[in-house]
């Protein structure tokens, strides 16, 4: 990346995290860029800040469309007429979807990641079900290359080098990414997986660190969603209290006031109990914190993941991101779990840039 | 992007052949550009130039910051690609990316030769400077040499405000004729002005500033516009002005690098513009030649798949959205279709009768001429309005919708044609933004700004437009005003330096405050 956008972007970032002082700060809108892939959307959260400038507002607007339909029927979601109708104002310049599928994105992050004890379950019995893969192999005739393809194992191949960062994408392909079209079959186990997120959300967490829990988490639903014939997710954050909360909640509440992590505990243990018994799931839970918790609750934490939840779970996953206030001890409490209990994994996720490698711990071939 | 060798296309030699090849198809089908030089780069390179607006650098300003991040997000999660980019200058500069296939080279080469024809002979490219590379990076230097002086916070708050009303401008000023444009390259003028601007030493147009620092000879010409600004009469300008940024140029208490800066936002704005307005038909141009020369000359049968494949890609209509590629191409289509049967002309418009005109065909062949002569003389809205037919919208299925007030939800309004022309001209007019005008710089006789909003059906979103008051009166340094329509009655709209306030405007309340709301 060039020094000159790299100082823009830090600019930008600065301001929408508030460590700049600008008048744009109610322009800043923490919005998610989606895209839809097959059934499934993506999101990734894209902060932004609007400019203000003279725009038209709802009230008698209107514009053009393309396709079928009755007049006095219903579009599906606003369009023109919210302000930016030259969409795409790029001198000369366009974007063209890559047409990757959700599996496919998982696919990039690649054959050294592997679930860990998935195990069938379920009250099906386990069936094997043939998915169609869009097969690939490294010869052929060159009217069967396949850019998209070419492309994602120069990525497979610089994730597995080290050369691939998720922020600082940069990708180009060597002869050997080469790929050509060709098809195949493969099983699918059929096995049912819950996913708990937990997130600290006290005044301590920063936007940035939330963002970095947000890519993370994106990238661990993604690869399990791979595995799963059915994944249901549970979120929960909390300060000194816990709260079950929906995916959006999830990323974008913001709560003051301290922390009581066993509060979150106790709250996904009761989940996983009423509504995901482990003789029927395979259960991972994660939980993103700074560290920071109050000093008499950490071994009531450790008391409910030894008796209560660690024996429920395939996996339970820590990661800690960077306290910019406090001690983030927490992390050795549970670090201390891991000699005895197999399923425990604890990284620290410093910056973005710790995203890859902590998402390769936590999912580890052969763990 | 560490260096890119601009005057030095690194093109390797397998790519350095098919340049020659499709440039040489090109020219036979009659296109005529500017040298084009292509800089092969990489994904991440071009994600940067793309959010400079396709420029190699900018002046600093986090909003390029916040482009780059959308495009690489977007690149790494591998939701989009940009495929091409190309920008107008002598000589254009167009980038290709490094990693795409062949076929998908040639395909952008040959849609890139469309664009610089474009640029080169469009009549709405005509004055913009061709030598924008250069002029950008100028703008770059002048801009990061007042953030060393003046500090990083003090210019981006100032170019923040700017950037709030980069869309104030008025697009046909520069068709008709540039105005004491204090930016504009010394044209000769008749109006007086010359003789108020200091010498200035010979120099090569982007050089400019390097050689005659602009501070200083604005210093010089400040001088002598506020000795002029005595005999201000009380009512000024003589006719509502579009350019706002003008205006506010030559009569706002500026500091002499604010003035520079507000100069350097109003410079780049004349120069996209163009682009905004000819999006629909400089896409179709280009979309038809890489369509034509593509499969007429290039593809090998091989690549008949992946160029189908991506062709498609770029011309699909996902959503419900208007494809300016779709568009424009189809458009061209039909025109160059019907100049070749000869379906136009009194006698064509003037027949009723339907099967006669179904089977028209004189065999004129005047269908690629045609074409050539639209891409010269019309832009988006031109085009439109001259060439949208009721057949062309029943086929492409358009259809008009609009905003429902009880409802709040937009809804499909009509399939008329009348209706769809109506709604799509609108949405290309004036950006598809509010025209704003200043008409008084010394309103109620106290140097009070007075704006108006030309309402024409669709209201302004109220609270931002507040907001952009407030930047214009941080500009302006007076109390500005802004007469506009909400809820269907003329309102005016004020902010005095520290209390938003709106009245009635009309009737016996046209006094400040008396039948105002005071908001903070
Ligand atoms: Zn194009």
């Amino acid at each position: 990346m060039g020094q000159k956008i790299e100082q823009d972007l830090q600019r930008f970032r600065k301001i929408v995290r508030g460590k700049i002082k600008s008048n744009l700060s109610k322009y800043i809108s923490r919005g998610e860029m989606i895209g839809k892939k097959g059934n499934d959307l993506v999101s990734i959260p894209m902060p932004s800040i609007n400019t203000p400038q003279f725009r038209y507002g709802s009230k008698g607007s209107g514009g053009v469309g393309v396709g079928e339909g009755q007049p006095g029927q219903p579009l599906t979601k606003p369009q023109d007429g919210e302000g930016d109708p030259q969409a795409g104002d790029q001198p000369g310049g366009h974007i063209l979807e890559v047409d990757l599928t959700m599996e496919e994105l998982a696919d990039i992050l690649g054959e050294e990641l592997a679930l860990p004890r998935i195990e069938p379950k379920g009250k099906k019995n386990v069936v094997t079900e043939k998915d169609k893969y869009s097969s690939i192999r490294n010869v052929g005739p060159e009217s069967l290359r396949h850019f998209k393809r070419t492309y994602k194992k120069a990525l497979k191949r610089q994730i597995s080098t080290g050369t691939y960062s998720p922020t600082n994408p940069l990708v180009v392909p060597i002869r050997e990414d080469k790929q050509y079209r060709s098809w195949k079959e493969v099983p699918k186990p059929d096995a049912v997986a819950c996913v708990v997120y937990m997130m600290d959300v006290s005044g301590s967490m920063t936007d940035e660190q939330k963002e970095i829990v947000r890519i993370e988490a994106f990238w661990i639903d993604t690869w399990i969603k791979k595995h799963y014939q059915g994944v249901d997710t549970v979120y929960i954050v909390h300060d000194a209290v816990a709260h079950e909360v929906d995916e959006h909640t999830f990323y974008h509440t913001r709560e003051s006031g301290g922390t009581k992590i066993s509060a979150a505990y106790e709250m996904a243990n009761k989940i996983i109990d009423a509504r995901f018994p482990p003789t029927e799931w395979n259960v991972y839970a994660f939980h993103f914190s700074d560290g920071d918790n109050w000093g008499d609750d950490n071994a009531k934490c450790q008391e409910i993941l030894k008796t209560q939840l660690l024996p429920k779970l395939n996996l339970f996953g820590y990661g800690q991101v960077e306290s910019p206030y406090g001690s983030g001890e927490f992390f050795e409490h549970v670090n201390e779990l891991t000699d005895d209990h197999e399923n425990v994994v604890v990284t620290k996720v410093p910056d973005r840039e710790a995203i890859l490698a902590s998402i390769k711990e936590f999912l580890k071939t052969g763990r | 992007m560490t260096q890119l060798g601009f005057y030095n296309t690194n093109l390797p030699p397998h790519l350095r052949i098919l340049k020659d090849e499709i440039e040489g198809y090109a020219r036979d089908y009659g296109l005529d550009f500017f040298e084009t030089i292509f800089e092969v780069v990489d994904a991440d390179d071009l994600n940067e130039i793309a959010a400079y607006g396709g420029f190699p650098t900018r002046y600093p300003h986090w909003s390029f910051g916040m482009q780059y991040e959308e495009l690489s997000k977007s690149y790494s999660y591998g939701l989009s690609k940009i495929y091409e980019m190309v920008i107008n200058n002598d000589p254009c500069y167009a980038y290709l990316m490094r990693c795409n296939h062949t076929v998908d080279q040639k395909l952008v080469m040959a849609h890139v030769y469309g664009h610089c024809d474009f640029f080169k002979n469009n009549a709405y490219f005509g004055h913009t400077t061709r030598k924008m590379m250069d002029e950008i990076a100028n703008h770059g230097n002048r801009l990061r040499r007042y953030v060393e002086r003046f500090g990083e916070d003090e210019v981006e708050g100032f170019l923040d405000k700017c950037m709030s009303i980069d869309d104030l401008i008025d697009i046909h000023s520069v068709a008709i004729k540039r105005r004491d444009d204090p930016h504009a390259a010394p044209p000769k003028t008749d109006d007086g002005e010359e003789d108020e601007k200091p010498v200035r030493f010979k120099t090569k147009d982007y050089l400019t500033d390097f050689m005659n620092p602009p501070d200083q000879l604005r210093a010089v010409e400040d001088e002598k516009r506020k000795a002029k600004a005595q005999q201000t009469p009380p009512h000024f300008p003589e006719r509502p002005e579009k350019d706002v940024l003008l205006f506010l140029i030559e009569h706002a208490p500026l500091k002499n690098w604010q003035k520079d800066v507000l100069s350097i936002v109003r410079d780049e704005a004349y120069y996209f513009y163009p682009q905004a307005q000819t999006k629909i038909i400089n896409e179709g141009w280009a979309s038809f030649w890489h369509s034509t020369i593509m499969t007429q000359k290039v593809l090998q049968p091989s690549e008949v798949i992946d160029y189908a494949d991506h062709h498609s890609g770029t011309m699909a209509t996902s959503s419900k959205r208007l494809n300016p590629y779709k568009v424009g191409i189809e458009l061209l289509r039909d025109v160059e279709r019907r100049w070749n049967m000869g379906q136009f002309g009194a006698e064509w418009e003037n027949c009723d009768d339907l099967d006669k005109k179904r089977s028209w065909n004189t065999n004129v062949g005047l269908g690629r001429q045609k074409i050539f002569e639209v891409r010269k003389i019309h832009n988006d809205i031109t085009f439109i309005d001259t060439f949208l037919t009721p057949e062309f919208c029943v086929e492409n299925k358009l259809f008009a919708f609009n905003y429902q007030d009880q409802t709040k939800n937009y809804v499909i309004e009509s399939r008329e044609f009348e209706k769809v022309k109506q709604r799509l001209l609108f949405s290309l007019t004036n950006f598809g933004k509010p025209w704003i005008y200043v008409l008084n710089g010394n309103h109620a006789n106290r140097g009070e700004l007075l704006l108006r909003h030309g309402y024409n059906g669709v209201e302004l979103k109220v609270p931002e437009a507040r907001d952009v008051l407030t930047n214009i009166q941080f500009i302006w340094g007076r109390p500005v005003h802004l007469e506009t329509v909400i809820d269907d009655k003329p309102i005016l709209l004020s902010f005095d330096g520290s209390d938003h306030t709106h009245q009635t405007i009309g009737g016996d309340h046209d006094t400040r405050g008396k039948s105002g709301t005071k908001t903070k």
